[in-house]
């Protein structure tokens, strides 16, 4: 069984910052991580690893220092790994995004043959939740987006049986292979990295790829020309211009400034009465 | 031709560029709304988007419509009717056995030849796991550019595009995406982001049908069972009218029963800010923000909570916001109701006892 697990280095989003007088993004010092979701996504794979056997793929589009999130897969168990990486990809937006990935994955289809394809739920930076669904409607792949557990593998007959969430309750889907598998969030936990794998991944011969290594053609489909979306501005949230009215009485006793609130708040918003009074019904 | 230029001069903004249609574009007309239903109910969001649709139909002077894919039958017909209600003016409805569950190949097939078909100009769908598995499927068989969790939709009048604002950098920002020479121009917005329109009942509209055209041996997914969630005791936060939330500032998990207990006095949600939900003092469902849940309650009490954006994002569509905070400088006082400044754990006990007497006197009156 060979399974591809695409990941994404993102900046540590709980550690942006922005600059309060020129509204841009502070990038100094925001360390780089894998996007956590494809965690989830890339421990999924590492266990059909080891109970079914097979090779797991790494594989990331990005500049060239997201080889780094490609080494920490690798020190987490995956046997191969490939970047992406080509000044042509620059401003790619999801639908360029996958399709770049999707061509990647046929090439290394084309060496072994791909059963599984895993990809993150979404990622950290983007929060789109698209380049998976993207991937696998380019490559005609069964998806299979918001799975909580996997609940059987059938590789004689080529079937996965598995739980997807769904508004308002849980799937319980059959489908056939090849198909692609985004996971839930807290669904596993990723298991810590063995010396040996670290060692490993340390030196690991990553493969670059460029777009011709990755087996694109049509430059129209990559990079901004590929990129339906733009981006037209960006600028920082709008205070809101009223401020709070901060309560405050003579005695500042926590219960005076409590009953002055309430007798406020009350008489300017006499309907809250009833909304209480319905929400403890 | 027009398509070529636009992609030489991709760096300038794209609001203040000349801008002219692809001309084979230009039969793309009209505002389409994705009506969600699973169990025989219509997610709300579909009707929030409605509410959000009129008007980019009515800026536009086109007219706007409901997509209603289901098993045959009244219950589907129904959501027409209520798309009507919620302002839809027609409703493009396709009927199927094959249609009873969600599954993206069928529902994929299906709005995407409504789409070929009919060819709406905007295409809203709501930012749930359905509409997000949906959306990005039918954007990518179609090439076209498709805008996540929208926090805000407009018109640029200059071109008449598509202007989606959405949060980036982990909400730190703002960015507004337009999708220029691509059609239809597709965006997703989550749950309780936009409000929920009044309902006019006497409100009807047309319907047009069309056929999926699809067996059930052309689709390779099967449903072998579907297991509804049991809501019972589990948080409805981005439905509740009343939420007390908490934040960094309660300082240890044991301060946080101060918060339950004034939550049952006034029968509130309880809510919270990531870190308190990563910690473990409260479970996942319970956190309110960029990356949590959008509440829009009549009552949110924040105790202990600066306000940062990520979780101001979440939360600032309340109607009425008390913040509890022992920073004057925190940014919750820029945008709350009423503010009290000092320490959560002495405000939060007089404020219970407060509210459990104000709502004796009213039980006494009524």
């Amino acid at each position: 069984m060979h399974i591809v697990v695409c990941i994404k280095q993102v900046p540590d989003s709980a550690q942006i910052r922005v600059h309060p007088v020129t509204n841009t993004i502070m990038r100094q010092g925001v360390p780089a991580i894998v996007n956590p979701y494809d965690l989830f996504s890339l421990e999924e794979a590492l266990r059909l690893k080891d109970e079914y056997g097979g090779r797991v793929t790494v594989l990331s589009m990005g500049p060239p220092q997201a080889e780094a999130a490609l080494r920490k897969a690798i020190s987490f168990g995956a046997d191969d790994a490939i970047l992406v990486t080509d000044r042509a990809f620059a401003g790619s937006d999801t639908l360029a995004t996958s399709f770049a990935l999707a061509s990647a994955i046929q090439k290394i289809h084309e060496d072994m043959p791909v059963d599984i394809v895993f990809a993150g739920k979404q990622t950290i930076d983007g929060d789109t939740a698209q380049v998976g669904p993207g991937i696998a409607k380019r490559m005609d792949l069964q998806l299979l987006t918001y799975v909580s557990s996997i609940t059987d593998l059938d590789l004689e007959n080529r079937e996965i049986t598995l739980h997807r969430r769904a508004e308002g309750g849980v799937q319980v889907l059959k489908t056939r292979l090849p198909c692609l598998i985004t996971m839930l969030e807290g669904t596993n936990e990723m298991r810590f990295a063995t010396l040996p794998n670290m060692f490993r991944a340390a030196r690991y011969p990553l493969k670059l790829w460029d777009k011709d290594a990755a087996g694109i053609t049509d430059v129209s489909k990559i990079g901004l020309k590929g990129s339906p979306t733009i981006v037209s501005k960006v600028f920082a949230p709008q205070a809101k211009t009223i401020p709070a009215e901060i309560i405050d009485c003579e005695s500042k006793q926590p219960k005076d400034l409590a009953v002055t609130l309430l007798a406020k708040m009350f008489t300017k918003f006499p309907n809250l009465h009833e909304d209480i009074a319905k929400a403890n019904a | 031709m027009s398509e070529e230029t636009e992609k030489e001069a991709p760096k300038k903004p794209a609001g203040r560029r000349k801008f002219e249609l692809d001309p084979r574009l230009a039969s793309y007309k009209g505002v389409w709304v994705f009506v969600e239903h699973e169990r025989g109910v219509a997610h709300t969001v579909s009707w929030e988007l409605m509410g959000e649709g009129r008007k980019l139909a009515d800026k536009l002077g086109v007219p706007l419509a409901g997509v209603v894919m289901g098993a045959p039958g009244i219950q589907t017909r129904r959501f027409c009717e209520e798309a009507f209600h919620y302002g839809a003016d027609l409703c493009y409805l396709m009927e199927d056995p094959l249609m009873a569950d969600y599954r993206n190949q069928p529902f994929t097939k299906g709005l995407t030849d409504l789409v070929n078909a009919y060819q709406p100009e905007i295409l809203l769908l709501g930012a749930t796991t359905l509409g997000r598995d949906l959306a990005g499927s039918v954007a990518t068989t179609l090439q076209t550019g498709l805008t996540a969790d929208c926090t805000e939709l407009n018109i640029d009048m200059e071109n008449r595009s598509l202007a989606a604002t959405r949060p980036t950098f982990g909400g730190s920002l703002l960015c507004t995406i337009v999708t220029l020479n691509y059609r239809p121009q597709m965006a997703t917005v989550r749950p309780r982001v936009m409000s929920l329109p009044k309902p006019d009942t006497t409100r009807t509209g047309s319907i047009v049908e069309h056929a999926l055209g699809m067996t059930e041996s052309e689709i390779v997914t099967k449903v072998l069972e579907y297991i509804p969630d049991n809501l019972q005791g589990k948080p409805q936060l981005p439905f509740a009218d009343i939420i007390v939330a908490g934040g960094r500032g309660m300082k240890r998990p044991e301060n946080f029963q101060l918060i339950w207990d004034l939550a049952k006095v006034l029968g509130a949600e309880v809510g919270a800010t990531r870190p308190i939900v990563q910690a473990g003092w409260v479970e996942l469902d319970r956190q309110v923000g960029q990356s949590g849940k959008t509440v829009r309650p009549k009552l949110y009490i924040a105790a202990g909570i600066s306000g940062a954006i990520q979780h101001r994002v979440g939360m600032d569509a309340s109607d009425v916001i008390i913040a509890i905070n022992s920073d004057p400088n925190a940014p919750i006082f820029d945008f709350a109701t009423y503010g009290i400044v000092g320490n959560a754990m002495t405000i939060l006990p007089a404020l219970t006892e407060a509210f459990r007497q104000q709502l004796a006197t009213l039980k006494v009156a009524v």
